[in-house]
């Protein structure tokens, strides 16, 4: 078994440890706590395949902005431990088992399905450049549609948070 | 190298874990953040689909998807606040009027 | 990424690396206390430590020390691990973005020489805020709360106007490594003006500095922004509870960043460890300005160590200055002299900013809440962006 691969399980489990504990974690921010795990064990191994450049967008915007704006949030309501109601328990004894009947089920068929793939060849040096090179060129408009998109989310949030007079 | 089925297997397990999260908790922020893990599984197999073909299309999706997440985190959690402060609570099952 | 996981020659020189950066840094750190206590105390027209060994020079010591041993209280009611954690976090990512700094142009001076620093020191400075908020929100009181809450608005709205103004120096330079952001800045401009960023055509980054240093002082949390630990209104903002050696780990924290974004400010503006005269034909005195500033330096100390009240400082000052003569003499060696050109200006120019910033906590009063939200906002944010486009544009004229 080679470092890589070594260090792929390592981040693997680390990875879907975090997931696992985003579920059992009762307070909200343990479990935001736990997806930031998440996010920063998928950078590694972005940074595995490397690509570089998404493994630091994914910690710039992901893990560094949006679960900043979640904690955030889960500060300012001073949200408590979650509470279990009737139909939670029925999401526990049903739900639960059905859910992870389906992870494996997604899990297994995947693993089947690409069993075969070859390996390919590890990324070229200049490939934060090429990258951006297609982001500014074949996925212009695209681009610019998710800055549209920014806008009307940012209006929409000023919107929805202003007081009501 | 590692196979990029490694990678395909641990994305699916991600987003399996995701929609269990998605169902099980009750808290509407929690609730929030399984969809982002959903997301994050998705984007490790856009990644490594990526790397396989050698075509860097992928990788520019894993940023949309990121840029509308953002949107969505910036959107989700106004609605949020605005629910914790007329609900007084954040369990979701106290959310059952279509008004606030 | 392949190489590093085949050679072992590879992680022990990495190795070797982190643990003299490290005991460096925390030297550093320790005295940056010192340093700034002095200089804030001689601002204000008071002496400073001066108890602890000759001019207070062992006062670092003795606060590490009393660190060690002050009592740990945890206060009742706290989520222990997360209570735990956010020291460390705040002190471990602080640590980190060092090692991305290239302190001089020999590889040695640089622990990792990443394709994308930038972005990586960026990447790494944007999840300092998890400790500072998490401190705040898991010590399980009001007044940390309020300065989690608003250390983390505001490190978020500051963070994108510095993102925002470095944007610039990547157009100019076209690449994120922080290595050749540095070269590109070699040259001089009619032989002697150096072609530093903030000088530099196609667009002279002033602007952009400008937004980058406010930026990275809201950052940092000091003053004029220490909001999240204003004395006057929230007793110590988000460390309120915090003791000991984890309240040692978040100072030493905010001195690492501190430290941190001198460095990048240094590396992505004022040509990192590039001199400014350039050393070629009669210039080639410039080389002895390292010696020429620490024999100054050992003097002045000889001079002031024979004249010093207590017979400990007596010995003691002249002898650290007989150390630094000795130093300078080893700079002027033919064989070191080229060596040291690359690291003395680049802690020269890093020591400026420090100065700097003690200067501005000296100096200015804090900002009120609404005006630091706005002065981000309305000011720095299109500022910023204002910087971008122009650059980009000088840029595109350029190379046509």
């Amino acid at each position: 078994m080679s470092a890589q691969v070594i260090v792929f399980f390592i981040l693997a489990a680390v990875a879907v440890l975090g997931a696992v504990s985003l579920i059992v974690q009762r307070h909200p921010i343990r479990s935001a706590l736990s997806l930031i795990v998440v996010m920063v064990a998928l950078a590694g191994l972005y940074l595995l395949q490397g690509s570089e450049l998404v493994a630091a967008v994914q910690i710039i915007v992901y893990a560094g902005a949006i679960m900043v704006l979640f904690v955030f949030v889960i500060m300012l309501l001073n949200a408590g431990e979650e509470e279990r109601t009737n139909v939670s328990r029925m999401a526990r004894y049903v739900g639960l088992p059905l859910g992870f009947f389906l992870m494996l089920q997604l899990a297994w068929w995947v693993g089947r399905g690409t069993k075969g793939m070859a390996t390919a060849a590890s990324s070229s040096p200049a490939m934060t450049r090429n990258l951006s090179k297609l982001l500014f060129t074949d996925f212009l408009l695209p681009f610019e549609l998710t800055s549209i998109l920014i806008l009307v989310a940012i209006l929409g949030a000023v919107v929805l948070a202003k007081r009501e007079n | 190298m590692v196979p990029s089925s490694y990678y395909l297997v641990l994305s699916a397990v991600l987003f399996g874990l995701g929609v269990v999260a998605f169902m099980f908790k009750r808290n509407i922020i929690t609730i929030f953040m399984s969809i982002e893990l959903m997301l994050n599984a998705v984007n490790l197999a856009f990644v490594t689909f990526s790397r396989h073909l050698g075509n860097l299309n992928g990788q520019v999706f894993v940023f949309f998807v990121i840029v509308v997440a953002a949107a969505e985190a910036a959107v989700g959690l106004a609605i949020i606040i605005l629910i914790a402060k007329h609900r007084q609570s954040l369990n979701v099952e106290r959310v059952d009027l279509l008004k606030l | 990424m392949s190489d590093f996981f085949n050679q072992p020659s590879v992680w022990i020189v990495s190795i070797i690396k982190v643990v003299v950066l490290m005991a460096l840094m925390m030297t550093a750190l320790a005295y940056l206390s010192w340093f700034e206590r002095k200089v804030v105390a001689h601002i204000q027209s008071r002496w400073g430590p001066y108890r602890v060994g000759p001019h207070g020079l062992l006062q670092p010591l003795a606060d590490g020390l009393k660190f060690l041993f002050k009592e740990d209280p945890t206060p009742g009611g706290v989520d222990k691990l997360i209570y735990f954690l956010a020291p460390f976090l705040a002190m471990a990512l602080a640590l980190c973005s060092i090692a991305m700094i290239p302190f001089g142009p020999s590889p040695w001076l640089q622990i990792a020489n990443v394709n994308i620093g930038l972005l990586v020191l960026f990447a790494i400075t944007s999840l300092g805020v998890y400790g500072v908020a998490l401190g705040g929100w898991a010590s399980n009181s009001k007044y940390p709360l309020l300065g989690g809450l608003r250390s983390s608005a505001q490190m978020v709205s500051y963070e994108l106007s510095m993102t925002m103004s470095v944007v610039g120096v990547v157009l100019m330079a076209g690449t994120f490594n922080l290595r050749e952001i540095i070269m590109q800045q070699q040259g001089y401009w009619l032989g002697v003006i150096p072609r530093w960023n903030l000088l530099a055509p196609p667009f002279p980054q002033v602007l952009g500095f400008f937004v980058y240093f406010v930026s990275a002082i809201a950052e940092t949390n000091r003053v004029p922004f220490d909001l999240p630990e204003a004395e006057t209104e929230l007793v110590a903002g988000f460390h309120t509870e915090y003791a000991s050696f984890k309240f040692a780990m978040f100072f030493m924290a905010e001195y690492a960043n501190m430290i941190t974004v001198s460095c990048l400010a240094t590396l992505l503006f004022f040509g990192g460890w590039l001199s400014p005269f350039s050393a070629g034909g009669m210039m080639v005195w410039t080389l002895y300005i390292p010696t020429a500033v620490l024999a100054a330096c050992a003097v002045l100390l000889f001079i002031d160590g024979l004249r010093y009240s207590t017979r400990f400082g007596r010995i003691v000052l002249p002898i650290l200055a007989l150390a630094l003569a000795g130093l300078a003499a080893v700079c002027a060696l033919p064989g070191v002299l080229a060596f040291v050109q690359g690291p003395f200006w680049f802690l020269l120019k890093v020591f400026l900013f420090l100065f700097f910033y003690v200067w501005l906590r000296g100096t200015l009063p804090r900002f009120r809440y609404d005006q630091l939200m706005s002065f981000g906002w309305k000011l720095l944010l299109p500022l910023s962006i204002a910087n971008v486009i122009l650059t980009s544009w000088m840029v595109l004229v350029n190379s046509k």
